[in-house]
């Protein structure tokens, strides 16, 4: 996944092979996927045909006209193919890349994770699902599977592109591991989960290709109204050909059509800007998303990604920075504030949460309270447990607890002390505030409240704004209470929120959003997550994530990053507007063409139809070259903006619409005038006509 | 030219102003919602399924609903077909018509099946004319079946659009029973009234001769004293062929014979009534499927082409051609004495205005009655009806069959322009998907396929040429309009040209075939897999379907896709004329 921002065009090796796959696709195997394409394929065989016949003396029109017009039609066809070409290109050297990492190394199977002294060595393209392999620092893990047993740094730089080495540990939501990573310190005890050929790189390499890649039910239907396009100018011009003898014979005047001359003119009038580009359009969106580092399982999901219009957000990462951090102490009963200080740092010394450091960070720099080593204190650190709720620490016969203020409540309340109305009224103030209020007691009596803040991320709440524009919903997803979660959700302005979440809440609420009509996209990665993620229309899974998650998204997050989800919807979007932008400057170009060729070629039955020559063309034959010219150079001039997709920005849709509809409809209906024109004047000034 | 356009301007403001409670009405019956006319009809409606053992609470899935259509369709073409080849033997013949050849019987059928009234007969010519009983028993209860089918499917498709996750696209044969019933009969009923009241006939009497006021002599010297007055049960048909969008005139050359269209009123009348359904089916789109925004964009797409397109040919018949003018020899200016302009073809009593605007009217909705010659008419002012045939009958166009293909043309907007916004293409809250796109490219594409192949056909062969009222550029007019004609189901005439040859007759009589029952399958299997699908929720990033930009789309992407496919023909044919009258 290097060379992100290296234009595709800069890189030769991928020319070079577009060139070459430029002449490899003229097989009629390939030739014939592309029902548009394939007409100006077979129109190209059948003038190069005319053109034979014509040297033998049987003239549909002047030889050199009809080789002009053959070799135009056959220029068309490869810069067809080179589009898709260049557009696999990126694809095919990615794959490449991941190949090289795929081969076989020696895997060191073991029969049970007891006894990692019996290693049997065997090609990992022999593992099966089930086996069990040990792998030790510096070796390359030979398949995808679980951790289960040993943790150790993982480089997966091979499918990530991130250098940074990665926990895997067995338990949790780090299990999950991936053939071709290598294992830099420790060892790990891994269950194979995949068959062979099956695994995550082998279907990665697939999808970077392309080789896995069907035509998306919206490509389908758009190629139906492109096929429907051409059979319908199949029949102009076939049809038209009988009006021409008609008249010619009403007029007793020789018939001025040829089957060139039709030929061409069916050439031009079919869609073949988008028939040449729509693979293009597809395969270079599915190559975006493989640059922002997600791999989607099916093009399928790209497509659901523009429809998305109910973003479920993870708060953390997503909304706030990370973790919450202290903000404030605020001492109640009359307590001193420095002693809440000091006592809130003593119990978190030893809590190594970045919530337990930021308070730590605080009392020193509010009262300058030093860190102490905990260690000389002989203190001991109570950790925090899901039982107890409450962390703090045991020192000189002293007892500090901190916790939320009902696990407090209840310590307090046992060891006889009380729970004052002046700290109820602090908790609740803070968690109306959105924040989050630990309370601080020491032996038995309530010092006061730390006030733990989420910071919310810089610029999300304008980004929030924008998507509710262009008519998509964020929703929160929290773990917090709803006191909290309102008050963070009013903060980021985010439309709604889901507090206190559980995977089932999550699911229900995808259910019900669903069922009113909606398509929800949502981010996850523990194996909790996995029915919330086969449900939701678009589940990105973090490849942090376990297996079971991964199996459940229709794409994976190489980076795990939580904004991500507003990146993919952006791809998604851009792959459809591209694809509709080319299809309505393909067909607007279909005017201006029409003017072109029709006038000059009956000006000779009726010399009042020079009136329509409104671009006022040389010839008739300089008119149908220029246009089919025209027709063919326009497939390469757009090429480029096929692969980058349209201009994006986050507007309501009838806004964006009325947008593209002047960019690309009027600009598709204005711009051949002018360069058919400019291609008249070319080839006249040259003498070629 | 201000009585020209106060005379049009009037004619819409009538329209709207009716179609809209008739609209308002037709929903509501369609419904099963009270209506005034309940308490008398109810039992009546009842009554009919009782006898014909109809199941009303029976919910069709599109294809029992196809397959109801389908074969009602043939059963009654095969009863047409008998009619028309055996009326000899029939009774209520006074004039003794004997029955038309086969090619004439099938084209006459397909025709009246169809709901296009293409006549390739005239019906009191003795050879090939029809006999009252065929007439009233035969032509005129496809009148009415052929419209109420067209009406059934559309309120399929609105279920379709409508229900969320169903199979069921209602029933045909109550939706038949109700449109007939509650709908076409009193319309027809007060109709009818109305026009005798005029001085259309409605009787059984055989054809009158009298003694002519002037005898003619004829240029071989013969003197003509005497003339037939062909009579008939002529009232009640002409109200249900305005109102059904039917259009096959009780008389050779329909609304402009007298009797047909006695006076200025019945004739205004007609003309109202010819639009009347079409207009009100938009508004009850627009109720049915809870969004009266929706109806009333594709009705002002509809009515913006319908004012153009008049104003088109209104303008340039009243400006005539140079020929006329004779250099300025010929006065052809309007003023008080004279109407001026193209009068050539136009009945005195009717005038330019009035003649345009029954020429827009009855092509835009695929009637195809008419009250002039259109093959009188200038290059453009005969252009302009024959696109608005070409585009598929989609300007209003027949009863529920215009409002349908509309839908299709919807569709392919929404596809083209929901993809710029970034969203896979919905309407009215269904995706469209690959299955929807193909039939609505069926939709949309019948009729082009129809007249091309059908008209190019006809070009290659030598007979064509035979048919031919004018040579040239107006002769291809002549052969396209023909089919365009029969392309858009329409069945008006570019008079003149003579189609009763075998050839004509048959080719002609496939692509009315065609263009009618392709189209409503088409529609049908849209309603059908649309009706299983959930609605999506409509949100800022939805294309908004009702809007100026929206009705702009849409009819730019029907007078697209008419002048993609018909730009070459147009230009052998009126464009070519044109430029020679102006040369």
């Amino acid at each position: 996944m290097s060379d992100k921002k290296k234009s595709i065009f800069a890189d030769k090796n991928i020319m070079i092979r577009a060139l070459k796959d430029s002449f490899v696709k003229l097989d009629p195997r390939v030739q014939i996927k592309n029902p548009v394409m394939f007409m100006v394929y077979v129109s190209a065989i059948l003038t190069l045909v005319l053109f034979v016949f014509a040297l033998c003396g049987i003239k549909d029109a002047q030889p050199g006209f009809i080789l002009a017009v053959s070799v135009i039609l056959w220029l068309t066809v490869l810069f067809a193919n080179f589009a898709e070409a260049i557009a696999e290109g990126r694809g095919k050297a990615q794959a490449d890349t991941l190949r090289a990492n795929r081969k076989d190394v020696t895997a060191n199977k073991i029969p049970s994770p007891e006894k990692k002294d019996k290693i049997l060595q065997v090609p990992s393209g022999n593992l099966v699902k089930g086996d069990i392999v040990y792998v030790r620092a510096g070796e390359q893990i030979p398949g995808d599977g679980e951790v289960i047993e040993g943790a150790a740094s993982v480089d997966e730089s091979a499918i990530t592109g991130e250098s940074a080495p990665v926990i895997r540990e067995s338990g949790g939501d780090r299990s999950a591991v991936t053939g071709g990573t290598t294992v830099v310190s420790d060892w790990l005890v891994i269950r194979i989960t995949s068959e062979p050929g099956e695994s995550f790189l082998d279907k990665m390499i697939a999808m970077v290709e392309g080789a896995a890649r069907k035509k998306t039910p919206n490509e389908i239907a758009l190629q139906i109204l492109l096929v429907a396009l051409s059979i319908i100018f199949l029949l102009v011009t076939v049809a038209l050909y009988s009006y021409s003898l008609f008249s010619a014979e009403q007029m007793e005047r020789p018939n001025p059509t040829s089957v060139t001359a039709l030929v061409a003119l069916l050439i031009c009038l079919a869609p073949t800007t988008i028939g040449a580009l729509l693979s293009a359009i597809g395969i270079a969106g599915m190559s975006r998303l493989n640059q922002a580092n997600v791999l989607a399982m099916s093009g399928r999901a790209i497509e659901a990604a523009g429809d998305v219009d109910i973003l479920l957000l993870d708060k953390t990462g997503t909304i706030t920075l990370g973790n919450r951090q202290a903000d404030e102490f605020i001492p109640v009963d009359g307590n001193d504030k420095r002693e809440l200080a000091d006592a809130a740092q003593l119990a978190s010394l030893a809590d190594e949460t970045p919530e337990g450091r930021s308070i730590v960070v605080l009392a020193k720099e509010e009262y300058g309270i030093r860190e102490r080593n905990i260690g000389q204190m002989h203190a001991q650190f109570i950790p925090f447990t899901a039982k107890t709720r409450m962390s703090g620490v045991d020192y000189d016969g002293n007892e500090i607890r901190k916790g939320a203020a009902d696990a407090i409540r209840e310590y307090v309340v046992s060891r006889g002390g009380t729970f004052s109305s002046d700290c109820e009224d602090v908790v609740t103030t803070i968690s109306t505030q959105g924040g989050t209020p630990l309370v601080v007691a020491k032996n038995g009596k309530v010092l006061g409240v730390i006030h733990l803040k989420d910071i919310v991320k810089h610029g999300v709440k304008e980004k929030f704004a924008d998507l509710r524009k262009m008519g998509i919903k964020t929703i929160m997803i929290t773990g917090d209470n709803p006191l909290t979660a309102s008050a963070i959700a009013a903060e980021a302005g985010v439309d709604d929120f889901l507090a206190e979440a559980t995977p089932e809440a999550k699911l229900s609420m995808i259910r019900d959003y669903q069922a009113h009509g909606h398509l929800v996209a949502m981010t996850g990665d523990g194996t909790n997550d996995a029915p919330a993620l086969a449900q939701a229309d678009v589940a990105v899974a973090m490849n942090t994530g376990t297996q079971a998650a991964k199996e459940a998204g229709n794409m994976v997050d190489l980076d795990s990053s939580p904004t991500k989800l507003i990146e993919i919807v952006k791809i998604g979007k851009q792959l459809l507007m591209t694809r509709g932008a080319l299809t309505t400057f393909s067909i607007a170009n279909d005017v201006a063409k029409y003017f072109a060729i029709i006038p000059a070629l009956f000006v000779s039955l009726y010399p009042g139809l020079q009136a329509l020559n409104i671009m006022n063309l040389h010839s008739a034959q300089s008119a149908i070259i220029s246009a089919i010219i025209y027709n063919a150079l326009i497939i390469v001039a757009l090429i480029p903006l096929a692969l980058k997709g349209v201009k994006y920005r986050e507007v309501p849709a009838s806004k964006m619409l009325s947008k593209n509809l002047l960019v690309y409809g009027l600009g598709g209906i204005l711009v051949p005038f002018l360069a058919i024109k400019l291609i008249d004047v070319i080839i006249v000034a040259l003498g070629i006509l | 030219m201000s009585n020209v356009v106060i005379q049009c301007v009037l004619y819409l403001v009538i329209l709207v102003a009716l179609g809209i409670p008739l609209g308002k009405y037709m929903g509501k019956v369609m419904n099963g919602e009270k209506v005034f006319l309940s308490k008398v009809l109810s039992p009546v409606e009842h009554g009919i399924y009782k006898l014909l053992h109809i199941d009303k609470d029976e919910d069709m899935t599109w294809k029992k609903y196809a397959v109801c259509t389908v074969v009602f369709s043939v059963i009654g073409f095969i009863f047409l077909l008998v009619m028309c080849l055996g009326q000899g033997i029939l009774p209520l013949n006074p004039e003794k018509f004997g029955g038309q050849s086969w090619h004439l019987a099938f084209n006459t059928t397909s025709s009246f099946v169809t709901n296009t009234n293409w006549q390739a007969y005239s019906a009191e010519n003795p050879s090939g004319g029809l006999s009252y009983f065929t007439q009233m028993l035969g032509l005129n209860v496809q009148n009415f079946v052929s419209a109420a089918t067209g009406i059934a499917v559309l309120f399929a498709l609105i279920r379709g659009f409508l229900r969320v996750k169903k199979k069921g696209l209602g029933n045909f044969y109550t939706d038949m029973t109700k449109i007939v019933l509650y709908i076409l009969l009193p319309i027809c009923l007060i109709s009818a009234v109305v026009l005798v009241s005029q001085g259309v006939p409605q009787t059984f009497r055989e054809y009158e001769e009298v003694d002519l006021l002037e005898p003619v002599t004829l240029e071989d010297g013969t003197v003509v004293t005497k003339e037939v007055i062909p009579l008939g049960p002529a009232a009640s048909q002409i109200a249900i062929k305005q109102a059904g969008t039917n259009g096959g005139g009780f008389w050779g050359v329909n609304s402009a014979h007298p009797f047909e269209n006695p006076t200025p009123l019945s004739n205004m009348f007609e003309m109202i009534l010819l639009l009347l359904i079409p207009v009100g089916l938009c508004f009850t789109f627009g109720r049915n499927i809870k969004d009266m925004r929706q109806g009333r964009a594709i009705f002002i797409a509809m009515f913006l082409m319908l004012v153009v397109a008049l104003g088109i040919v209104a303008f340039n018949e009243q400006a005539g051609t140079p020929k006329l003018a004779q250099n300025g020899a010929v006065d052809i200016a309007a003023g008080a004495d004279q109407a001026g302009g193209n009068m050539e073809g136009k009945e005195t009593r009717f005038g330019i205005a009035t003649s345009s605007a029954w020429a827009a009217f009855t092509t835009a909705a695929s009637n195809g009655s008419v009250n002039s010659m259109h093959d009188s008419y200038t290059p453009i002012g005969g252009m302009i009806p024959m696109l608005l045939m070409m585009l598929g009958e989609v300007v209003f166009g027949g009863t529920g069959c215009g409002l349908y293909g509309m839908i299709g043309f919807a569709i392919l907007t929404v596809f083209i322009a929901g993809l710029m916004v970034g969203r896979t293409p919905e309407y009215l809250g269904k995706k469209i998907e690959p299955f929807e796109m193909k039939m609505a490219v069926l939709v949309c594409l019948a009729t082009p396929i129809g007249i091309l192949i059908g008209s190019g056909l006809a070009c290659l062969l030598p007979a064509t040429a035979d048919s031919l009222n004018n040579p040239g550029a107006h002769g291809l007019s002549e052969v396209l309009y023909a089919y365009s004609s029969a392309g858009g189901n329409n069945g008006s005439a570019f008079a003149g040209f003579n189609a009763n040859t075998p050839f004509l007759n048959v080719s002609i009589g496939l692509v009315m075939l065609f263009v009618r029952f392709l189209p409503m399958l088409a529609t049908l299997a849209i309603a059908g897999s649309l009706v299983q699908k959930k609605k999506v929720a409509v949100s800022a990033g939805t294309l908004p379907t009702h809007n100026a930009m929206f009705i702009f789309l849409l009819v730019f992407i029907v007078l697209l896709v008419g002048a993609l496919s018909f730009f070459p023909a147009l230009a052998l044919g009126p464009i070519a004329e044109f430029f020679q009258m102006i040369a």
